[in-house]
């Protein structure tokens, strides 16, 4: 077959570039080594450096958008308003770690509220553990930050120096003002990203507008320039310079994640019972009737991987999934009009079963029939479990939160003295009152006592007429403390010491009550 | 040289470093370069801080180091930030009135705790730490709302200022209850019926009959102090005595003895010690303990 013909047949192969070294196949061969291949120990390794070549297909399209999502998540969050009245801030997000509050939309919580945020932890404990086991190291492969980031500041290099071979070129030429300023360029982006970054973060911990033009006008806390400054040596040094190396040597998650993977996990894998044997002379060999895997070879695979690995070396620690090599292997395949799937998203399972069948029935109908991922993979018992779980958790919570009272009264009784005799025989005990008011409003709570007959109290702050109840007020979104001294005749008391109550309601028409146990304390 | 043949990974073509734990080596992989960084990073900084800061014991302190930092200085500057941030604070309550402190919630909440504060110091010993007093040593209860002296904010503030029954301070309350066994002014009969006359004041159990022989002697001794009903007076620190407490004990023979031969209780004059100021955050404190008139 000579090359015009194939290329009449099948349309979709590339033309060959003038200069640019092309696979036997028709399609082009990339000159790369895979970076991060074992090779003879050193004590000491410097990084070498990776140039992730452009692809394009179904998982760098899903990446885009996630990223896009993440990213605006992120940087807008801190900007959205939320109306909570004149006493409350109109944050919809907020950290206020001076009054010990967090604004989540309609929910606020109180410092000791904060199981609430525990809760959300174990959530996302637990969504990992689910994500992983439905599929795989996702996580990492589209979500995580480092991986955003790292993605983001790729697309920079690409936009201003060029794609992969480009790359190659400026950093293996010698210094000339191009280079310079190419890479002043990429570094000054990166660095505003990276200022960004940071900035954004700590318009979660103040009014977002308040701060950013005290920022600007360098009248903010010292703080928020401090963590600026170090989130943006973060981001700047581990997307631009450290990258993969975060990955594979920094990060836990991917051990604990290799923990978690049994042989049904979905992970991206070559599948080398139709690959191998790979070569670049597939007409040649076949016209001589060796027999010959689908791969060609051309080490697409390898170029497009942003960790430095050739996926068909097998699983490897330093893979975080992200299915690049997939989108640059189906484009090749459809090229060379084989079928897709080459490299894919298979379990191990799956994967044994491809081998087998191979090895049983042929290559053609092992292809013909291999096994690509579907809701099968996804939907299994493990799956269910975690997100039986984590559902409970989640509408546990909902359900918490909905129900919580946003009154809380606590009190404490006198230590010492215990009880004091007064001069008409009665006996007084004096309690330290806290009334916890968690809404943003003011509001006035009828507070009483339960039990004690006979019983009388004031609260010097409040009342001085003794009476069996008084009107608080408590100031929006605190916590008000006051003594209250209870008067009783030890001949009205049933028990020494008599138990009763505190009870205090929202006065107006609202919900929230709340009722404390207390003792009356009497000499025997 | 060991010439034992180094092991090498297959899979990964590494050589392991001859650990083995349940039959897994140990691979024996390079360290990336920017961890050495880090440590050498680490042991710079090191130097710079032992250079700074006090770092390295010797036989009497450790090296000061170029900043000077030491942590007692740092506290002494605490401590004097809080008292410089109480001098004002306290130059105001010198200037108020005991009343105008009280209508002020936030002056009167820091009056309240500096004086607890106080209180704790130089008050305890006697009143006790709950200011309850010990009716066994004759110490009165602060808590309550019987004054021997007076209950209100001022009152309390002059006695704690003069005290009671001391000859270092003219103004201390002075008076005397006559000891009126020991002495002879009573005998031992008349000293039981004016008990009983006196337990009869506040409704406590007593001997009709002996009481009503006790009147006629209240009336010409005591009444003039304690008044007609037993109803006290604070100009002679005179107390009450038709109210169920009593500093010295209620019970027939506690009376029988302080009409014998009385206890008198003291207290020193505190402001030989404490500036006004000071006072008057103590007299704010009693004055808050329930009792307060």
């Amino acid at each position: 077959m000579s090359g015009s013909t194939m290329k009449a047949q099948s349309p979709s192969v590339a033309t060959p570039v003038p200069g640019q070294p092309v696979n036997p196949t028709g399609v082009r061969q990339y000159d790369v080594e895979a970076v991060n291949r074992g090779k003879k120990p050193k004590l000491y390794k410097g990084r070498e450096p990776i140039y992730p070549r452009r692809v394009e297909g179904r998982f760098r399209t899903l990446k885009w958008w996630i990223m896009a999502v993440t990213l605006t998540i992120y940087y807008v969050t801190p900007w959205i308003r939320w109306d909570r009245g004149p006493y409350a801030p109109d944050q919809a997000v907020l950290v206020d770690l001076a009054n010990r509050r967090f604004f989540f939309f309609v929910i606020e919580i109180w410092p000791q509220e904060f199981f609430y945020v525990a809760g959300l932890l174990i959530m996302a404990g637990i969504g990992l553990f689910l994500v992983t086991s439905a599929v795989g190291r996702a996580w990492c492969g589209y979500a995580c930050p480092q991986t955003v980031w790292t993605d983001l500041f790729i697309w920079v290099e690409r936009l201003v120096i060029g794609d992969r071979n480009a790359r190659i070129k400026l950093d293996n030429s010698p210094w000339t003002a191009r280079k310079a300023r190419l890479k002043a360029s990429v570094h000054g982006i990166w660095i505003l990203i990276a200022i960004a970054t940071g900035g954004a973060w700590i318009f979660y911990f103040a009014d977002a507008p308040t701060l950013a033009a005290q920022f600007l006008r360098g009248e903010a806390a010292p703080t928020a320039y401090i963590t600026v400054a170090v989130l943006t040596f973060t981001t700047y040094s581990l997307g631009g310079l450290m990258r993969e190396q975060v990955c594979t040597y920094m990060c836990p998650w991917p051990r604990i994640q290799a923990a978690m993977m049994d042989e049904h996990s979905l992970t991206v894998t070559y599948n080398d019972w139709r690959g191998e044997p790979r070569s670049r002379h597939q007409k040649r060999l076949q016209r001589e009737g060796t027999a010959t895997g689908d791969c060609i070879d051309c080490n697409a695979c390898v170029a497009v991987c942003p960790a430095g690995i050739d996926i068909r070396d097998g699983q490897q620690l330093q893979c975080i999934t992200c299915a690049l090599c997939i989108d640059a292997c189906d484009d090749v395949m459809t090229k060379i009009g084989k079928p897709r799937g080459l490299i894919s998203y298979t379990t191990l399972s799956d994967y044994a079963a491809n081998t087998a069948r191979a090895a049983t029935e042929g290559l053609a109908v092992a292809r013909a029939k291999q096994v690509l991922p579907g809701w099968r993979e996804v939907m299994r018992p493990r799956v269910f479990l975690y997100f039986g779980l984590w559902s409970l958790i989640g509408i546990g919570m909902l359900v918490a939160v909905i129900a919580r009272d946003r009154l809380d009264l606590s009190v404490a009784h006198d230590r010492n003295p215990r009880y004091v005799q007064l001069s008409d025989g009665s006996i007084r005990n004096g309690y330290t009152v806290k009334i916890m008011n968690m809404e943003p409003t003011p509001r006035t709570f009828d507070f009483g006592l339960v039990g004690l007959p006979g019983g009388l109290m004031w609260s010097p702050e409040i009342v001085d007429e003794p009476a069996r109840r008084f009107a608080v007020e408590v100031p929006p979104d605190q916590v008000r403390e006051f003594r209250v001294f209870v008067k009783a005749h030890p001949d009205d008391l049933e028990a020494i010491p008599d138990p009763f109550a505190f009870r205090t309601f929202e006065m107006g028409g609202g919900r929230d009550s709340s009722q404390t146990d207390a003792v009356f304390e009497a000499p025997q | 040289m060991s010439a034992e043949k180094k092991h090498v990974d297959e899979p990964t073509g590494v050589e392991t470093t001859g650990h083995v734990w349940d039959g897994i080596r140990e691979l024996n992989n390079p360290l990336p370069r920017w961890w050495l960084w880090i440590l050498y990073a680490t042991i710079v900084w090191s130097v710079i801080y032992m250079v700074l800061y006090p770092a390295i014991p010797l036989l009497k302190q450790a090296t000061p180091g170029l900043l000077g930092y030491s942590t007692r200085e740092v506290l002494e500057k605490d401590l004097t930030r809080v008292a410089e941030s109480r001098t004002e604070l306290d130059s105001r309550i010198a200037s108020m009135s005991l009343d105008e402190i009280a209508d002020d919630p936030t002056l009167l909440d820091y009056a309240q705790r500096s004086g607890a504060s106080s209180f704790k110091l130089v008050c305890v010993q006697c009143h006790g730490s709950g200011a309850t007093g010990s009716q066994e040593l004759g110490y009165p209860n602060l808590n309550d709302d019987a004054w021997l002296w007076g209950g209100t904010r001022e009152q309390i503030f002059t006695t704690i200022s003069h005290g009671v029954r001391n000859d270092t301070d003219p103004a201390a309350h002075t008076s005397i209850m006559p000891a009126f066994g020991a002495m002879g002014l009573l005998n031992r009969r008349q000293i039981n019926d004016v008990t009983d006359y006196v337990l009869s004041l506040s409704g406590a159990d007593h001997d009709a009959e002996a009481a009503t022989a006790g009147k006629a002697t209240y009336e010409a001794q005591c009444a003039v102090c304690h008044g007609a009903t037993g109803e006290g007076n604070q100009d002679v620190g005179a107390p009450r005595l038709n109210d169920a407490l009593w500093l010295y004990g209620g019970s027939h023979a506690a009376i029988v003895a302080q009409v014998t031969e009385p206890r008198l209780g003291v207290m020193p004059a505190w402001q030989d010690y404490f500036d006004d100021a000071t006072r008057k955050k103590l007299a704010l404190y009693v004055y808050s303990l329930g009792g307060g008139q």
